[in-house]
């Protein structure tokens, strides 16, 4: 990178009272990137979020804009900006003026102010729209409005607390895509927290993954989700089978782990004590009807399907499987021999070492 | 239940007569050609109103000094008590749904009871109160303390004590409903703390502002109950229309009941369409 | 930082402070106090019970106390009663703008000054009033009749002005019954009495206690309905204390009667919410 982070925490740590909801969290967002923190609710990832803004202040560490320390800079001095998860846009106002709102708070005169606002309600595809209420806009309309707001004061970083939750899911799909282009044809680097794995994966260059106030990984949605460095990132981002067991073997980069069953399954990771977890995603499950198509796939199981839990592209197979407390979940393609597949009717899985992930539980 | 019956209809239509048939007949009367508020009609007159005491020996109200310096009084003491009722009131509100201290509850409370306090209670209360500390202060300062004796600043003073009261909970209802990440909004995109104060959350609070205003003038210019205990020599409306109807008045009070009968009807549209605005 | 808060806390509570203090409560301690105090020569007062040993002594004073509470009860009683219907009407069977329209047709009058309001009264009942006429010009009575000046019409003056009170925290405790509720109570074989009596009643209490308190308090504190209305006959207890400290110019004795008032009332206001178990919050509130 050459050219210096827009953002930078340092060791940021906030306590209320003995609780820690920010726990020494350090990362940084490069220039023009779209840089998500992803966690469930009560992990901390609101407060950090209010930190940058400036709403609240860390109790240590150092927050950088630009290589500036923001620490004791109020949030109206902050070149951040905000799209708060309610939107907030100011309903004593029209959406020309709740654009034009923090130019003039600027100082820009009036004129330049609405003249700026106009151009900028063009480019988000809101043309004419300047004159009416707030309260007279669909959700989506309002989404781009409060984006809007924030990118006319060409501030070096956006902030973007849930601003989708409030939608329906067919329109937060398309949000999600709008978004996205959005950033990219203004080329402003976007920090966004969600709960929502799938809004992240889809629109971030890279996410970090935050659990009870600390970060668990930072990387790019494919590292995530094919690399989890935790047991904790493994099963929130994506959906995966998850089995505890304990270390039998190991020999090289390949571990074998017995179920409390008896049953052995082979798979890759650090493990050093005895007790341990493997995740595996159900798409890296192979089916079959004949065992033989399996061929030389180290873990394979015989079992019985259990439910079929059709969802056209995402639809998937519980499989009864001896040795397994409970049943395996498998991607079932619906383009192959096995999309008719009914409750009950026998069948052969199997997957690669390198499928399981293995961690000290 | 859903399909009244008649006699219950019957009394309804019996109950909204008995409701209004005072308030007609005084208005009514304010046109009667007769020196006396009473029947029979004597015919259609504008003398309560404009008259200059020809026509019956007493002029109209808008020519009788005695009714014009009672409003005047009445406006004297409602103006002030509604702009202090608005600012106070406000300040109060911010205290109950902004701050965070021990004995909050106890505050709130406390600003509720001036409700069960009865107006005469009141009245007296501030009465005796004011005139111990204008004894200390007078013997201690050697001047007169004029307005804490009863006159009309103590009468301001007096229904300021109950008008806070219904003006706070007016305010503090609209801000209980605000939105806080408003402010935060606009605070984001660079206002100063006074510009948000004035751009956001004034302008929200504003239909509550001029409702709270409103009802504090009107309750300052009918009070009656403490107004009565705190008088001095200057009379308002509401005590002059006492002594007169003690008395036995002309028509004239009853123009003036019209009078004040038109400004809360125009005072209460102007409350229901600022409240239809807060909706 | 911390105590830059703390002065800015300080500052907005000063008003509250203030209003609290130098309005309420120190000036009831003042009549606390003064209530207490008897004059024992000419400017000199000492610590006694005196003014309400008087109060207790002097029949004229408990009686017209007694009066005013058990009349205030009495037209709380009646007004309850008057306003049930009208407020069932307007919660339960009115629709859309005719409900809008019942409502502000109820308000409106009680905007309108008391006086004024007495004044309409004191002109439709008096010896020369449109009541009296109207009965000559039909032929039922042959001189004119006075209805001014006797307990009826302060009752009359009492109820009318409480009635708003009433239907006001009544009209809203029965909105919010479901009408599901109602028509099982009639699927279940009720007769209109028991569903109103059984399911109804109980569940406007906290409208009626509401209403009950705040009609009671006004009654008790009224001063101008019954002087207007009753004349010589009104006797209410207001009109006492008002005697004592304007007429009398006896302020102890006046103070010993406030207190009295300012007792019997909070009295009253207490034993409801108790009675009910609601608290004073949220009983104004539904005013």
């Amino acid at each position: 990178m050459t050219s210096p982070p827009d953002l930078d925490l340092l060791n940021i740590t906030k306590r209320f009272g003995s609780h820690r909801a920010v726990d020494d969290v350090t990362f940084s967002v490069a220039p023009g990137e779209f840089f998500s923190i992803l966690g469930p609710s009560g992990c901390g990832k609101t407060t950090l979020m209010r930190m940058i803004a400036g709403f609240e202040d860390p109790t240590s560490g150092d927050i950088r804009i630009r290589d500036k320390s923001m620490i004791g800079v109020p949030a109206n001095r902050r070149p951040v900006n905000m799209v708060f998860q309610s939107l907030a846009l100011f309903p004593m106002m029209s959406v020309g003026e709740n654009i034009a709102y923090g130019l003039t708070c600027r100082g820009v005169a009036r004129a330049e102010a609405e003249k700026r606002a106009n151009r900028m309600l063009e480019r988000v595809g809101l043309k004419g729209f300047g004159d009416r209420r707030v309260t007279a806009l669909s959700g989506g309309q309002r989404q781009r409005v409060a984006i809007a707001r924030c990118l006319v004061l060409e501030p070096t970083l956006v902030l973007l607390d849930e601003p989708l939750g409030a939608l329906d899911l067919k329109l937060r799909e398309h949000m999600k895509i709008e978004l996205k282009q959005l950033q990219a044809t203004f080329n402003t680097t976007f920090a966004y927290i969600t709960h929502d794995q799938s809004e992240a994966l889809v629109m971030s260059d890279r996410i970090a993954v935050m659990n009870q106030g600390r970060f668990e990984q930072v990387g790019s949605p494919r590292e995530l989700y094919h690399n989890p460095a935790t047991p904790f990132v493994a099963s929130f981002v994506g959906e995966t089978n998850r089995w505890q067991g304990e270390i039998a073997s190991t020999a090289g980069g390949t571990v074998a782990l017995r179920l409390p069953s008896g049953a052995t399954i082979m798979g890759e990771g650090a493990a050093s004590q005895k007790s341990a977890l493997a995740f595996v995603r159900p798409e890296a499950i192979a089916l079959s009807q004949d065992q033989a198509a399996l061929g030389t796939l180290p873990n394979r199981f015989e079992g019985r399907v259990a439910a079929v839990l059709f969802d056209g592209a995402n639809s998937s197979l519980l499989v009864e499987t001896p040795g397994f407390d409970e049943p395996v979940r498998a991607v079932l393609p619906q383009a192959g021999p096995l999309a008719g597949i009914a409750v009950g009717a026998p069948i052969h899985l199997g997957w690669a070492s390198q499928a399981t992930k293995v961690f000290a539980a | 239940m859903n399909r009244p019956s008649f006699v219950w209809k019957l009394y309804i239509a019996a109950f909204y007569v008995f409701l209004f048939a005072p308030l007609l007949v005084v208005a009514i009367f304010a046109f009667n050609a007769s020196p006396f508020p009473s029947p029979p009609w004597r015919g259609f007159t504008l003398a309560w109103f404009i008259g200059d005491g020809s026509a019956f020996g007493k002029p109209g109200v808008l020519m009788d000094p005695i009714w014009l310096t009672s409003i005047g009084n009445s406006l004297k003491v409602a103006i002030p008590v509604a702009l202090l009722a608005v600012v106070v009131g406000t300040v109060n509100a911010w205290v109950l749904e902004r701050a965070e201290f021990r004995g909050k509850t106890f505050l709130a409370m406390m600003m509720l009871w001036p409700l069960v306090i009865p107006g005469v209670v009141l009245g007296i209360s501030i009465l005796a109160f004011f005139s111990r500390v204008a004894n200390g202060l007078e013997d201690w300062l050697q001047t007169d303390l004029d307005p804490l004796r009863p006159g009309l600043p103590l009468v301001i003073l007096g229904q300021l004590s109950f008008i806070l009261t219904i003006s706070t909970l007016i305010i503090a209802a609209r801000l209980r409903k605000f939105d806080r990440s408003l402010e935060e909004a606009a605070l984001d995109l660079g206002a100063s703390r006074a510009r948000v104060l004035r751009t956001i959350t004034l302008p929200f609070l504003k239909p509550a502002l001029i409702g709270a205003g409103l009802v504090a003038l009107l309750m300052s210019f009918e009070n009656f109950n403490t107004t009565l205990m705190l008088v001095g020599s200057d009379a308002p409306l509401p005590i002059t229309m006492y002594g007169q109807m003690r008395e036995g008045a002309s028509p004239a009070i009853n123009a003036v009941s019209l009078f004040l009968m038109l400004g809360v009807g125009g005072i209460a549209s102007l409350f229901a369409l600022t409240s239809k605005a807060e909706a | 930082m911390r105590s830059a808060q703390r002065l800015t806390l300080f500052l907005l509570m000063a008003p509250a402070v203030l209003w609290l203090g130098l309005l309420i409560v120190l000036p009831h301690v003042e009549i606390l106090i003064l209530s207490f105090s008897e004059r024992v020569a000419p400017r000199v007062y000492a610590f006694g019970a005196g003014n309400y040993l008087e109060f207790f002594t002097e029949p004229l004073y408990w009686r017209t106390f007694a009066r005013t509470a058990i009349m205030s009860i009495l037209v709380t009683a009646i007004t309850l009663v008057l306003a049930f219907p009208i407020a069932l009407y307007i919660a339960r069977v009115a629709r859309g703008p005719t409900k809008a329209m019942l409502l502000l047709l109820c308000l409106l009058p009680f905007w309108v000054s008391e006086l004024v309001r007495t004044l309409g009264w004191m002109m439709l009942l008096r010896e020369t009033g449109v009541i009296s006429y109207l009965l000559r010009m039909t032929g039922l009575a042959d001189q004119p009749v006075e209805m001014l000046y006797n307990d009826g019409a302060v009752i009359l003056g009492l109820v009318y002005g409480g009635l708003l009170f009433m239907i006001v925290p009544l009209a809203n405790a029965l909105e919010s019954l479901e009408p599901a509720v109602v028509e099982a109570g009639f699927d279940l074989g009720g007769s209109r009495w028991t569903v109103l009596r059984r399911i109804v009643i109980p569940h406007a209490m906290p409208g009626i206690v509401a209403g009950s308190i705040i009609v009671f308090m006004l009654t008790v504190g009224n001063f101008a309905t019954p002087v207007l209305l009753g004349g010589k006959n009104g006797l209410w207890f207001t009109e006492q204390i008002y005697a004592q400290f304007i007429t009398r110019f006896n302020w102890p004795q006046g103070a010993a009667f406030g207190m009295l008032l300012l007792l019997l009332s909070s009295t009253i206001v207490w034993v409801g919410l108790r009675l009910t178990g609601q608290s004073l919050g949220t009983t104004l509130r539904q005013a």
